[in-house]
């Protein structure tokens, strides 16, 4: 059993950050989710770990610190909030393209434009459709709870290296804010100099020896054919990813007419809906896609062909629905209900749309 | 034919390209800085034994290229954001030399607030600035560096201050910020002007091993497909027309500043 401890979402990022080995975190502050940069500055971790933390001057900067340092072959973290993810967009893509590893944290807010601090799910479609220019995807993983914000720092940075592709947690404010137990790690050592030479030395910008050729990060090929056969061998990957990495939850789900479908902290109220359905006599299950990409379309599919409905509960205008109607593929009929500009639904409101629009009172 | 193979022999040789400076056909139009100041710094490079220590940035312009030129390992930054990605290099691999090469529009347009930022940090990190007052690798259009009355491909009629404001002596506002240790303006036009350059490059990198702030190097350049004159008439120009407005010569010498002036009293 590792340390119990009572904290808020976005102090575990830090914590996490730290005991799981992190090497650097570049970030900027913005409400809600200063506290990650705070926490880290408070635990000073160069003074123990070695990790590197700096304020940079933007989300631009943030972001293409992070390039250098995984271009280093370095585990690199940031974290921001919805208009900072904006901002750093261009960065991800370049990323994404020049295939280097990282953990970015979004612990989104209400938008859109300069929006509202409260949470929202309404980057949705941002993270999981890429979010920068270009054919890219990242992994996203949305946690529904603190200790979710600490496993998927770890599983986040174990995915990054695995594909060499940044990693999203795709967080909001109500799971960076709220204080809950979590059981944290305990301290990993960071990886040592030969360790990242055999994680990251094949391509890494460690420096030129006389025994290889040099190592370039790049996202530029101005060679249209060869750059599709990149494009093809990123695609290839992205494959894989929904091969081997679709994870989700299923709640209840053996028995269910109909079934929830939410993420995040809109799947804790979702989850408490349920309950409040189920004492009512209507069987209701949930679905909890905890990687969204990788959507978990095939375990959708499947509940889609013996259940009378979805009703899918998000903190935006519909953007997971969209992903929920093209796995059910007509199989059962599919609702929205979501509530926008920082607005939370409480279970009640849910579970009156869960009537309104499917089972019935 | 005896007497030149009696000529070309090893111990006779007086110079020879650096094995830094690779064999790839240079995409540089004739008559381009670039040329000059990726020999010059290869060079150093190869001078200070630090091959295997150094890692370059290059910027997004006509240096997009560079990692296709010195033999070293390269990260190519998004536009602008060159200083950024050093600086997340240095922080993670302190004991290298790290140094982005950067032209007008990256350094001082669009990058404009990290080159300021990455500076007053007092970043370890060599940076190498190539003003040639124009964008070359989009086709000659209007930079932060462009002179009042020069004609560019968005400065049809030559550059109006009511219109497109005045050029950016950014150098002069780099070597106030504390965090510079070395800041300078140099040139390649002339072989005395190469040596000069090369001097200073070295020296940028000799302090950067230092830990005493970040070192800056400006090189006043042409780009004679930019400017549509010859390489000759190029030079010329840049001597009567860059050169009175931005003066060569160093500007700060020698380390970043003390912090008790910036430092609370209470």
């Amino acid at each position: 059993m590792g340390e119990l401890r009572l904290m808020k979402g976005n102090e575990v990022i830090a914590e996490a950050a730290i005991r799981c080995g992190c090497d650097a975190y570049f970030g900027y502050p913005i409400t809600p989710q200063s506290e990650v940069m705070e926490t880290l500055m408070t635990q000073r971790p160069w003074e123990d770990t070695g990790m590197v933390v700096l304020q940079a001057e933007s989300e631009i900067a943030s972001i293409h610190m992070i390039y250098g340092a995984a271009g280093a072959g370095k585990k690199v973290m940031t974290s921001s909030s919805s208009p900072g993810i904006s901002l750093m967009a261009e960065g991800i893509s370049y990323l994404a393209g020049a295939e280097l590893p990282c953990v970015i944290v979004n612990v989104q807010r209400g938008g859109p434009g300069l929006g509202t601090i409260q949470p929202s799910q309404a980057d949705y479609n941002q993270a999981t459709k890429g979010g920068g220019h270009g054919d890219y995807n990242l992994l996203v993983l949305a946690p529904a709870s603190v200790q979710e914000m600490n496993d998927f720092v770890g599983l986040g940075f174990d995915l990054a290296f695995k594909y060499r592709n940044p990693v999203m947690i795709l967080a909001d404010g109500v799971i960076g804010q709220m204080m809950e137990k979590v059981e944290l790690m305990d301290q990993q050592p960071r990886w040592t100099n030969e360790e990242v030479k055999a994680i990251s030395g094949s391509w890494a910008t460690l420096g030129k020896t006389a025994d290889r050729e040099r190592h370039i990060v790049t996202s530029l090929d101005l060679d249209s054919s060869r750059m599709e056969i990149h494009n093809i061998h990123l695609q290839k990957k992205y494959q894989q990813m929904r091969d081997e990495e679709v994870r989700y939850e299923l709640i209840d789900c053996e028995d269910a007419d109909y079934i929830l479908v939410a993420f995040g902290s809109a799947a804790r109220i979702s989850q408490k809906t349920m309950q409040l359905a189920r004492a009512k006599g209507h069987k209701v299950g949930l679905l909890r896609p905890i990687t969204l990409f990788p959507f978990p379309e095939k375990p959708i599919a499947e509940l889609a062909s013996r259940v009378k409905g979805m009703l899918v509960v998000e903190f935006n205008a519909g953007q997971m629905v969209n992903d929920v109607r093209l796995a059910v593929n007509g199989k059962t009929k599919v609702e929205y209900y979501g509530r926008m500009g920082g607005i939370v639904p409480s279970p009640n409101e849910v579970e009156s749309a869960l009537y309104q629009k499917l089972t019935g009172e | 034919m005896d007497r030149l193979k009696n000529i070309i022999k090893p111990e006779n040789l007086v110079y020879a390209k650096t094995p830094l400076l690779n064999d790839a056909t240079m995409h540089y139009c004739p008559g381009c800085s670039h040329g000059v100041i990726h020999k010059i710094l290869s060079e150093v490079i190869e001078e200070l034994g630090i091959q295997q220590d150094t890692i370059g940035v290059s910027p997004v312009g006509c240096a997009v290229l560079a990692y296709n030129y010195i033999e070293i390992d390269w990260q190519e930054a998004a536009h602008g954001r060159a200083p950024a990605v050093a600086t997340g290099i240095k922080r993670v691999l302190p004991e290298k030399y790290v140094f982005t090469y950067q032209g007008d529009g990256d350094l001082a347009a669009i990058g404009t607030a990290e080159t300021l930022h990455a500076i007053n940090r007092g970043e370890n990190i060599v940076i190498i600035f190539v003003n040639n007052g124009i964008y070359g690798m989009t086709g000659g259009q209007m930079a932060p560096t462009t002179l009042v009355g020069q004609v560019t491909a968005t400065t049809p009629y030559g550059r109006e201050v009511d219109l497109n404001g005045y050029p950016l002596r950014i150098t002069e506002l780099i070597a106030q910020l504390p965090g510079a240790a070395y800041v300078t303006r140099q040139s390649v036009q002339t072989p005395a002007a190469v040596r000069k350059a090369k001097k200073a490059i070295k020296k940028a990198f000799e302090l950067s091993g230092k830990n005493v702030g970040t070192s800056f190097v400006e090189v006043v350049s042409t780009c004679s497909s930019g400017w549509k004159l010859s390489p000759v008439d190029s030079n010329k120009w840049m001597e009567t027309n860059m050169f009175p407005f931005y003066q060569l010569g160093d500007l700060k010498d020698g380390s970043k500043d003390a912090t008790d002036q910036f430092t609370i009293r209470s």
